[in-house]
């Protein structure tokens, strides 16, 4: 199947196709987590040595993932942005910044009630925890500069900067472990060679991160509609949008 | 199911985590919904000018 992914390159044409697929891939989120929360909390057995606790490991590794992975996406847009200097391309940058804050939040709460029990702290200024916790700060950074500068498309470019110089640490957060032998563990999933963990585990984690991944495409693309709305406004193809939506 | 609360022990850390993480979930879905919302009434206002009292605000809920 040919698609001209260029006729998605302007807000005007990947206005619409933004929101049918937020609500397609918003229902698929929902479902996946559903099944997901079953095998985390119910099928999935108890661990050998931590007991119930482990279950934590369901949420707490697709949002960490998750948290690094948008950032990457973040800096390629932004690059993109800078680049070619192409309008949508910084708005997708500019969604995508609450969510990887979200996500890196989730990380790093459920983190601090995962090593609450198995380590006997809620914190420590290990590499990997500190390294995450910048990883927000930086989400939160571009956040604000952009509420710090008025002129949109100058936003745009300052952001972009920042995001791209952030990049870096993204890499060590996914290396932290190997790097510093501090608190946090090593990777028990790993592309190369087998996981160290029970099948149902696996599965479990692995629903949950396809659920997290659909999640972030839907709240983005949704956001990333509320952008050209607020942004277009003045461009004369809106106005065609108040009637789709009061037709809805 | 008292036995599947319990969470072996590990009740306050489980719900904690699960918690935090659903409201979280939550109040984003809520705040981007209102966001664009909000985005589309300024848009509205913008272009239909009879709109702009605020009666007429008040009964936007049933378009």
């Amino acid at each position: 199947m040919l698609i001209n992914w260029f006729r998605f390159s302007s807000p005007v044409s990947f206005y619409p196709v933004a929101g049918s697929w937020s609500y397609a891939f918003g229902a698929i989120a929902a479902l996946l987590a559903g099944a997901g929360l079953v095998v985390a909390l119910y099928i999935a057995p108890a661990d050998a040595t931590q007991g119930d606790a482990y279950r934590i490991i369901f949420i707490h590794v697709p949002a960490a993932w998750m948290a690094m992975l948008i950032y990457l996406v973040m800096a390629g847009w932004s690059a993109l942005a800078l680049g070619f200097n192409t309008r949508l391309s910084a708005m997708m940058a500019q969604a995508l910044a609450p969510t990887g804050a979200l996500m890196a939040a989730i990380a790093l709460w459920t983190g601090a009630f995962w090593g609450r029990p198995t380590w006997g702290t809620y914190w420590a200024w290990d590499a990997r925890m500190t390294s995450t916790l910048i990883l927000l700060f930086l989400y939160l950074g571009i956040i604000a500069l952009r509420a710090a500068i008025e002129d949109p498309r100058r936003a745009d470019r300052a952001c972009a900067l920042l995001a791209l110089v952030g990049a870096v640490n993204v890499p060590i957060i996914y290396f932290s472990v190997q790097w510093w032998n501090t608190l946090h563990q090593g990777s028990s999933i790993s592309l190369t060679g087998a996981p160290k963990m029970a099948m149902t585990m696996l599965a479990g984690i692995l629903i949950m991160t396809i659920a997290a991944w659909c999640y972030t495409i839907a709240v983005v693309l949704a956001r990333v509609q509320a952008i050209i709305v607020e942004r277009e406004r003045g461009a004369g193809w809106l106005e065609s949008l108040i009637d789709l939506r009061a037709a809805r | 199911m008292s036995e599947f609360l319990a969470m072996g022990g590990y009740a306050w850390y489980v719900w904690m985590a699960y918690g935090g993480a659903a409201l979280a979930i939550a109040v984003e879905i809520a705040s981007v919904r209102a966001r664009r919302k909000r985005a589309f009434d300024e848009l509205r206002m913008s272009v239909e000018p009879t709109l702009r009292s605020p009666s007429m605000l008040g009964a936007r809920g049933d378009r």
